[in-house]
């Protein structure tokens, strides 16, 4: 095979990717791909970024065995990479200080994003309290309500927060009326995309600023086990923490590549947000990839008790790994979350995201079916103290 | 000749009225009704909108107009019906479809360009398909002689406007300022200066569209464009209707904004 090089001149993996918006934004997105591929040249640009990941995110986050977890399981070994350990409590700030450096290149004082669990535009308003810019975040009405601790975050640090009402009031429509905002104030505003997906180059930028995952991973497992991991695993909403982990390991065979979707209420129900293991190729947000769809091309509602992987598109990316079976994906329900979710607190002291409770719950169900000496690497995307309320809800309790 | 260059051909310098309305709003059995209304009342083309689940591109009012559509499950599939309905009495006035890519896509690019052919539609307008990604199905629509209508912006810079004018077909589209339909900050003077831009590459009728509101901006832009589109005017009136009252008001608005282009 050839050395992976994706995506083309034009955004496109294989027949995913692309730039389908509207003309008012295509002259903004050549502008962003230009900017970026100054940037992408310039030492000077990198520099800084890797300065404000080791001191103000805290990386590199390390990884950690769970023995005691994978002493119970008994099989293969788990071990995580702590993302849930960075300023903010996700990677999502991986990827908001390299789009904030750019957003600053770009002399743009006004930032937007959309969120959905909350984590992104809390990585948003960090970014932009710290580099001085005007931050707006755009979030489904029905994700204020069941993320209301990371809402106030947002407004601490001085971001104006705008619930959605259209659509099913969940990522997806904060992502529209992101796309809005962007369209009506385009001269002065850089929109920071918060997954791995959306127009070219999106979908390649946060990538590139997620990789630093898969980069570290691929130093720390061989100064830890002497070799790298049997199988990477990461949760897929839009694709962000996983394409950071799978991209440096995509070249090196051996290693198996597993990304999880949200089951929700299982596969069968109807009701999840899994497009790479139900959908059909669709366009959405600026992008062609796997879709959940009906039969008319109308976008479905999509459930899953995580907000942050609430959502019916992927990136291409993603689309494009799974066509070539170069990773595979696989669903894992609301319940199975749970389960790892309590799992991880009770055996290893560590409160994991419900979005990287998918993860682990997939290394936690196929890891007794594996020898001892194998070793799962789980990307924990992020720490869970902003889902106390969910978790405390679906136990009857109000906290 | 194609019904779009008949009509411009017709109208011999005389500005257009190209009305939109969302295929379905207020109700599916109203829509050919309504059609039939606009052109009583004086549209020249119309613009007919296909429901979609995310329109990215749209203001609230067009918003709201999709989600009453899909209340009734209105699918590509019924727009064309719809179509067929109206050429049944109406084989004159173009019909330009206009809506987002996803619908399209998962009909099938070939399967749709046949059935729009069939059903008497004119041009295709996908708001989120710039010409980078429209080739394969530009190619399924001119062999079906159906004009794609491409969209220009205040952003487009010159060596795009010249890249688009390669790829329009029937009239270009522009968009008059920055933002989603229903807008209200447009700049008059600021659009004819930019019109004038876009003549020096392009041949084909210029229409204008979003953020015309009322009989007076329909009659600026008329004096710097070919044709002029009124959208979510419209629609708010349909909103503000009822099911019986719909078509009379809507005609109403038509015929005034018809008259102030004259
Ligand atoms: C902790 C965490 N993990 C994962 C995700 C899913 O996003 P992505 O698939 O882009 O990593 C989110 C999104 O909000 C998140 O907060």
């Amino acid at each position: 095979m050839d050395r992976y090089d994706l995506p083309d001149a034009h955004g496109h993996f294989g027949p995913y990717g692309g730039v389908y918006v509207a003309e008012t934004l295509m002259a903004a997105l050549a502008e962003l791909n230009e900017e970026y591929a100054r940037a992408k040249a310039d030492p000077a640009f990198w520099q800084e970024y890797h300065y404000e990941l080791k001191h103000y995110v805290g990386r590199p986050s390390p990884i950690y065995h769970a023995k005691r977890l994978s002493e119970k399981l008994g099989g293969a070994q788990i071990y995580l990479k702590r993302e849930d350990l960075n300023h903010t409590g996700a990677h999502k700030v991986n990827n908001t200080i390299g789009q904030a450096l750019l957003a600053r290149r770009m002399g743009k004082k006004r930032v937007i994003a959309e969120t959905g669990a909350g984590q992104h535009g809390v990585a948003s308003a960090t970014v932009a309290a710290r580099y001085g810019m005007e931050c707006v975040v755009y979030m489904g009405a029905e994700d204020v309500k069941r993320q209301a601790p990371n809402v106030y975050r947002m407004k601490l640090l001085g971001a104006t927060v705008v619930p959605v009402e259209s659509g099913t009031k969940t990522l997806k429509d904060a992502l529209n009326e992101a796309m809005r905002d962007w369209v009506s104030n385009v001269d002065n505003t850089f929109y920071i995309l918060g997954t791995a997906a959306g127009p070219h180059p999106y979908p390649m930028l946060v990538r590139d600023f997620q990789t630093v995952i898969g980069e570290e991973s691929k130093v720390q497992m061989p100064e830890m086990i002497g070799r790298q991991p049997d199988v990477v695993v990461a949760c897929v909403g839009g694709g962000s923490n996983a394409i950071g982990m799978f991209y440096p390991y995509i070249d090196v065979p051996g290693v198996r590549i597993v990304g999880v979707e949200a089951g929700g209420d299982g596969i069968e129900t109807g009701r999840h947000a899994a497009p790479l293991s139900v959908g059909t190729p669709g366009v959405l947000h600026g992008f062609k990839s796997y879709l959940m769809q009906d039969e008319n091309g109308q976008v479905s509602g999509t459930h899953s008790v995580s907000a942050g992987l609430d959502y019916p598109g992927v990136g291409p990316e993603h689309s494009y790994l799974k066509d070539i079976g170069r990773a595979e994906y696989d669903a894992i329900n609301d319940d199975e979350a749970m389960n790892a979710f309590h799992d991880l607190c009770h055996l290893e002291g560590i409160i994991p995201a419900l979005e990287s409770s998918h993860a682990l719950a997939w290394a936690i169900k196929h890891a007794p079916t594996m020898d001892k000496d194998k070793v799962i690497l789980v990307n924990l995307s992020g720490r869970g103290d902003k889902d106390i309320n969910t978790v405390a809800a679906l136990s009857g309790i109000t906290l | 000749m194609s019904r779009i260059a008949a009509t411009f051909a017709r109208l011999s310098g005389q500005k257009a009225l190209i009305p939109y309305i969302t295929a379905g709003d207020p109700h599916p059995d109203l829509t050919v009704e309504l059609m039939h209304g606009l052109v009583d009342a004086g549209a020249d083309i119309i613009e007919l909108g296909v429901p979609f689940s995310d329109p990215m591109a749209d203001g609230p009012v067009i918003q709201r107009a999709a989600e009453r559509a899909l209340a009734h499950n209105v699918s590509l599939r019924d727009v064309l019906k719809m179509v067929a309905e109206f050429r049944k009495t109406n084989t004159d006035t173009p019909v330009v479809l206009m809506g987002y890519l996803n619908p399209v896509v998962a009909m099938g690019y070939t399967e749709f360009a046949r059935a729009a052919h069939a059903a008497g539609v004119d041009g295709v307008l996908s708001v989120d398909c710039p010409p980078e990604e429209s080739e394969e199905l530009a190619t399924e629509l001119e062999a079906q002689g159906i004009d794609p209508i491409f969209l220009l912006a205040p952003t487009t810079p010159e060596a795009r406007i010249v890249e688009i004018a390669r790829h329009a077909r029937g009239y270009v589209y522009y968009v008059s300022l920055k933002g989603v339909t229903g807008a209200a900050n447009l700049d008059i003077a600021d659009v004819g200066r930019k019109i004038a831009r876009l003549r020096e590459h392009i041949a084909l009728p210029i229409g204008v569209g979003f953020g015309i509101r009322d009989a007076e901006t329909a009659r600026a832009i008329a004096g710097v464009a070919d044709a002029v589109v009124v959208g979510s005017r419209l629609v708010q009136e349909i909103e503000a209707a009822t099911p019986e009252t719909a078509r009379e008001r809507l005609t109403r608005l038509v015929a005034e904004l018809k008259s102030a282009i004259r």
